[in-house]
């Protein structure tokens, strides 16, 4: 929460100042003021710690009015912060003997996504999380966070070892999406990700998804099907970014916050809408105010969850797994539809949920034909 | 695109958008809608498609009427739930693909056909559903399943909900694969994103119709990513053909051919 004491009062412009995201501006302004009263009884020796207390009160409460009520494009912000947590970080805070393991045997090592085995709690893991990194030349060799398909390659080789040696597989998502260049193409970047949905939806252990920044599109999803998906409270997950969605549907980026509103990216929609299992608390003010605070509630998430699916037999598991991916979508069925001849669609494979059904009074300028 | 070509009384002489010769228009009908003076194979829509694929009259359709309940209750420029109609109006189908049984040169199949003159038969909940539902009924019937594949991707405007059915699709094909049933898919222009990057990828046997658009990401957003301009050719089914994921290159008029061959090779 310092600001940075080489920040210029034309600084204060910027869109992330000392830390200090946009709509946190008031924030910016309140430590500013401790600083000054801080400042000033340093120099006067004046006691002046009622008005630095009060001003650190003010601070929490503006900051817990801040994040109870996050718009989803201020979500996309937080998630994306530069300081926020990654998976690196909780690789240190949550893993511990991470056993990194390199390469896709088949082109070469992506640093975009780490793979490896680690512990966590009492359990021994499959790690696989994308690797976005913090310094600039860290980030240029993980190529921030945007696999190719070696990426997904050697996840789904790391998945195979896990298979065969029977330890469950910990997917830490946090992507902007897979890199889109001509290298990716080339290699069959689609392929890649269609086979690790394939093969995931099938991999005889178990397998815990978290995503904790950024979830952007096929390439979060690539390592994201298993028998449990989280998400950290204000990550998100999207089919597109905000700015790719407005600059097609909108013809202009500018309306990205409309765009980040109408995806219905957050963790609590998401949740709404069944696309995830669970939502892991971030401390007041987002993950990159207090990482280890973070970290603790992640351990406990993904230790809980290793618990949960491990009791349950390979059989059920797989079942299950397939069940909830199955699930996914509702849709609306007109019960006027003339039954096939043998009866078998519309019958046990009818998916229309009930939510599907309650969805469907919100169609008001519906097209389906009313029954 | 096939609606203008539809429009055009026949013996209207029309130019090829590809290669901008004149061409006979019944010609090019009768050559099922591929260019005569440069082989181009134009976009065709799901009706059509079924029309030149199988036996006359031997397509029973399944799952006619699953709606979208727009999910998210999105809104761009226009409420999604008016896009929609709109489409429907247009096109005369309900959503992005069509679903049944048919025979191809005599071998019964399940037959799922993508529509690219629907919102660029996107994949939303409808299409996700309806593609599992293909590929659940050659399981189930132990048919060989042939998927014409072409789609500009998810469907933004059921946000994640269109994402997933990637996963659902991806699921129900390793069911498939377990059962030993034989896919097929056929590749059309264009096969792209999250579809290039679904069950389009995953078939036992990739077709690809000669110069379609195959690819992941758009090419505007690679260019705009390398900062430079893109490889004659790239992201075609010949690009992928030369890279290894396509298995063969097939012209329009030999589909019925070739899959049937499949099928007798690999079919059960
Ligand atoms: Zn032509």
């Amino acid at each position: 929460m310092s600001s940075e004491p080489n920040s210029t009062p034309g600084a204060a412009a910027a869109a992330s100042v000392g830390g200090f995201l946009d709509f946190e501006k008031p924030l910016l302004r309140i430590q500013q003021d401790i600083e000054e009263l801080e400042r000033e009884q340093a120099e006067t020796g004046r006691d002046l710690n009622e008005e630095i207390k009060q001003q650190r009160t003010r601070l929490k409460s503006t900051l817990r009015r801040l994040y109870s009520s996050l718009t989803p494009w201020e979500t996309v912000q937080v998630a994306r912060h530069p300081k926020r947590p990654l998976s690196t970080d909780y690789l240190k805070l949550v893993f511990r003997d991470f056993c990194e393991l390199h390469g896709d045997r088949v082109f070469g090592d992506d640093r975009a996504i780490l793979t490896g085995f680690a512990r966590v709690g009492p359990h021994k893991v499959a790690f696989v999380g994308h690797s976005k990194g913090r310094e600039v030349r860290e980030r240029i060799t993980c190529n921030f966070g945007c696999a190719h398909p070696e990426g997904y390659r050697k996840s789904l080789r790391l998945m195979r070892l896990a298979e065969k040696f029977r330890l469950p597989v910990v997917c830490i998502i946090d992507t902007q999406g897979a890199y889109p260049g001509i290298g990716s193409e080339e290699r069959g970047v689609a392929q890649a990700i269609a086979t690790n949905l394939m093969e995931m939806s099938r991999l005889r252990t178990p397998v815990v998804c978290v995503v904790i920044g950024e979830g952007g599109s096929g390439g979060a999803l690539g390592i994201g099907v298993g028998d449990r998906v989280a998400m950290l409270e204000h990550a998100f997950y999207s089919v597109i970014s905000p700015e790719g969605c407005a600059a097609i549907l909108w013809k202009t980026a500018e309306h990205r916050k409309q765009a980040a509103e109408a995806l219905h990216l957050t963790a609590k929609e998401l949740l709404k809408l069944g696309i995830i299992d669970h939502i892991i608390p971030e401390p007041l003010g987002g993950a990159h105010r207090e990482p280890e605070t973070t970290a603790t509630n992640l351990e406990k998430y993904v230790v809980e969850a290793l618990s949960e699916v491990k009791r349950r037999t390979i059989d059920t598991l797989l079942r299950r797994r397939y069940e909830r991916i199955r699930a996914l979508g509702s849709f609306f069925e007109s019960p006027s539809e003339p039954k096939p001849e043998d009866g078998s669609v519309g019958g046990t494979h009818r998916r229309t949920s009930s939510r599907a059904a309650r969805l469907r009074n919100r169609l008001t300028t519906g097209t389906s034909p009313e029954s | 695109m096939a609606e203008q070509v539809r429009g055009v009384p026949a013996g209207l002489w029309t130019r090829c958008e590809k290669c901008g010769h004149m061409v006979y228009e019944k010609e090019v009908v009768e050559a099922l809608q591929v260019c005569t003076e440069c082989g181009y194979h134009r976009r065709i829509d799901a009706r059509t498609r079924i029309e030149q694929l199988v036996d006359p009259g031997s397509f029973e359709e399944f799952a006619v009427d699953l709606h979208s309940v727009d999910p998210l209750g999105f809104k761009d420029r226009m409420p999604y739930t008016e896009r929609l109609k709109r489409e429907q109006e247009r096109t005369g189908e309900v959503e992005a693909v069509v679903i049944g049984r048919a025979f191809i040169r005599g071998r019964r199949v399940i037959l799922g056909v993508m529509n690219p003159n629907f919102i660029m038969a996107s994949m939303g909940a409808v299409v996700g559903e309806k593609v599992t539902r293909a590929i659940e009924r050659a399981a189930e019937e132990n048919l060989p399943l042939v998927m014409v594949t072409a789609s500009g991707g998810a469907r933004m405007q059921e946000g994640m909900v269109s994402l997933v059915q990637m996963a659902k699709t991806s699921a129900a094909v390793a069911r498939l694969d377990e059962a030993g049933g034989l896919y097929i898919v056929v590749a059309t222009d264009p096969t792209t994103a999250g579809v290039a990057a679904s069950f389009a990828s995953l078939g036992d046997v990739i077709l690809a119709e000669p110069g379609a658009m195959i690819g992941f990401a758009g090419p505007r957003v690679i260019a705009n990513t390398i900062n430079a301009e893109l490889p004659e050719g790239f992201q075609t089914a010949e690009f992928m053909l030369e890279h290894g994921f396509v298995d063969r290159i097939v012209p329009r008029a030999h589909l019925r051919r070739e899959i049937a061959r499949i099928i007798d090779y690999a079919g059960k």
